[in-house]
């Protein structure tokens, strides 16, 4: 993981005569795009979990889902800032990722929202693997909309910064995605592990004090 | 017709059923003891198929549409009728020549006069009757009976004491009672939660 | 197929029975969307343009739909009846289903009278707004019906409800908005029709899992 943070760094530099707005893309993009894996990890260990009823893939598909959250709010962050640089204001409504991953974030807000509401149990982890569902139906859709809402909205005046990627500036994109999504992979599988040794923990003590 | 092996249930952290097993063949009448937060109602809305066991394997062997249960609460619309909370249920349960046996279940069961007012005028002895008329009306062949003898009086504990005997001759039931000496003659089998 | 119907016609007529019967819901959505409609009187500056009024009016109509919404198990949780319609023979998502026609008649019930008060207190509406309420109403009601059972699970309902409808509610609003005021209003209705399609086919499926354990 040290390993892939040092790349992303060295990859900026590299850059570093593009311009502050092209450095951020680099970590935009691959932000919001493991954000999506992570989200679609999270369905899919929702439907596992519908699907065979195995209770350790509502936690699979929990902690996809928070890192999923914790990306997108960081692909809004780089967003903003990306937004600020180019075009000179915090937010642009102009963008339509940044304003699919606004909507995203809100849903898998209340996905928090409504998994500490219920009762742990079977009930909870089939609810939260439904929603998880949702939510990936909801990304084509609300991107549809998104675009279609710019037609009566905003006519599009901000002509985008669309890197136009020479060869090098693709494969340090690459290497900046690859950074991010193992980053993505390894905080997923810590707090995996983390909760796993949280549950055995408790049931440990459980075992002791029973006994 | 039931066969329960290590089941358990867990809610997250708290088990509300531990380790259970046993069997209970077509016919036979199984009485549940046990004290509060045993796991007496987990058991029995497992068997009625409202959850599935966390652990263990549990299968009965009566389809959905077989088992009649009875809850802690009586699983009647409160706006609605007597009369109308079965006749929905009736429909739901394909039910057979279904206003002769609404009328006759609620006439067994001294509803009949009551059958056009609504369950929120009823009071607690009859809403645990209509629930048994609920639980009746389709003439299950499991009946899963949790605590049936709350709120009744001495006449609707006779007209239940009634009922049990005669189902308990060719229908399977799963009994659980804070009162194990009234069931106690009919029953075949009894389990006991710790 | 016809036991399908059958369930779906008489769970959505207890619910239409229901509501004649207590008159708890229909008058509270009423009154809270023709209340809207007047604060957004108040709310939209003199030389707003009609637009701003349609994109408003869709406000209402979703915030109106929540507060019925936020009811629509009421009568389920009460008498613990949910667990009784799940004992039932019948298919799971015939009681969404059920559940799902008995709101969208409440909720066309309210626009029968909003969406007149909408044309006398703004501006009136193009036919092709209203094939697109009608779509929404669909999409609402069928994705709402889910969302409130899920809502209803926890503790905090009220408050996760909106929390949960709202995004969901926001391509339904976007082509509500754009089949009123956009020239290329059929794409948006075409939109709707996919979100309904895409939305409920899922919404039915999901259902028989969120009502059991």
């Amino acid at each position: 993981m040290a390993g892939a943070l040092v790349l992303v760094f060295f990859v900026a530099p590299v850059d570093a005569d593009q311009g502050i707005s092209q450095k951020i893309f680099y970590f935009h993009v691959p932000l919001a795009l493991t954000s999506y894996v992570c989200f679609g990890v999270g369905a899919w260990k929702g439907l596992r979990l519908l699907w065979t009823g195995v209770a350790r893939h509502d936690l699979e598909s929990y902690t996809a889902i928070h890192q999923g959250t914790i990306f997108g709010a960081l692909t809004l962050l780089t967003g903003s800032i990306w937004a600020k640089a180019s075009w000179g204001r915090w937010w642009v409504w102009s963008e339509d990722q940044l304003v699919l991953f606004l909507v995203l974030f809100l849903f898998y807000c209340a996905y928090f929202m409504l998994r500490f509401s219920v009762e742990p149990g079977s009930r909870r982890e089939r609810i939260s693997a439904v929603y998880a569902l949702f939510g990936v139906a909801l990304i084509p859709v609300s991107f549809l909309a998104i675009r279609l809402s710019k037609n009566f909205i905003h006519p599009v005046v901000f002509t985008r910064h669309g890197p136009q990627m020479t060869h090098s500036m693709f494969a340090a994109f690459c290497v900046a995605w690859a950074a991010v999504l193992l980053v993505a992979y390894v905080m997923y599988r810590v707090e995996l592990a983390g909760k796993r040794i949280d549950a055995n923990l408790q049931d440990l003590r459980e075992a002791l004090t029973a006994s | 017709m039931i066969r329960a092996d290590g089941v358990e249930k867990r809610y997250g952290r708290a088990w509300a059923l531990r380790r259970v097993s046993f069997e209970l063949n077509e016919g036979e009448l199984l009485l549940v003891t046990g004290a509060n937060g045993s796991g007496k109602t987990t058991l029995l809305r497992l068997i009625a198929g409202l959850a599935s066991p966390t652990h263990g394997s549990l299968t009965v062997g009566a389809t959905r549409g077989d088992v009649g249960y009875l809850g802690h609460e009586a699983l009647v619309y409160r706006d609605l009728t007597g009369f109308e909370n079965l006749d929905l249920y009736g429909r739901l349960y394909r039910v057979r020549e279904r206003p002769e046996r609404i009328g006759m279940l609620l006439e067994r069961f001294g509803l009949w006069d009551a059958r056009s007012e609504r369950v929120s005028t009823y009071s607690r002895g009859m809403v645990q009757r209509l629930a048994l008329c609920r639980a009746l009306l389709h003439d299950p062949t499991l009946l899963v009976l949790d605590e049936p003898f709350t709120a009744l009086d001495e006449s609707g504990a006779a007209l239940l004491d009634r009922e049990l005997a005669t189902r308990s001759e060719n229908k399977t039931l799963v009994v659980s009672t804070h009162d194990p000496d009234r069931v106690a003659g009919l029953a075949t089998r009894r389990l006991a939660l710790a | 197929m016809s036991a399908y119907a059958a369930d779906v016609a008489a769970l959505a007529r207890k619910d239409l029975r229901l509501e004649l019967r207590t008159r708890e819901t229909l008058p509270a959505m009423l009154l809270f969307v023709v209340s809207t409609l007047v604060v957004f009187h108040f709310a939209l500056p003199p030389r707003a343009g009609r637009d701003a009024a349609y994109g408003l009016l869709w406000v209402a109509l979703v915030f109106t739909a929540l507060l019925g919404l936020g009811r629509a198990w009421v009568p389920e949780r009460d008498g613990g009846v949910l667990d009784g319609l799940v004992l039932a023979p019948c298919d799971r998502s015939a009681i969404w289903l059920g559940k799902t026609v008995a709101i969208l008649a409440f909720l066309v019930g309210v626009e029968v009278i909003a969406l007149p008060a909408f044309a006398l207190f703004f501006a009136p509406l193009p036919g092709r707004s209203l094939g697109g309420v009608a779509l929404a109403d669909i999409g609402i009601c069928a994705v709402g019906s889910l969302i409130s059972a899920m809502a209803g699970a926890g503790r905090t309902r009220e408050l996760t409800l909106p929390l949960l409808f709202l995004p969901l509610a926001i391509p339904l609003v976007v082509g509500g908005v754009g089949a009123t005021i956009s020239p290329h209003g059929a794409h948006y209705l075409l939109f709707l029709v996919l979100y309904d399609v895409v939305f409920s086919i899922l919404s039915w499926a999901a259902f028989e899992y969120v009502v059991t354990e």
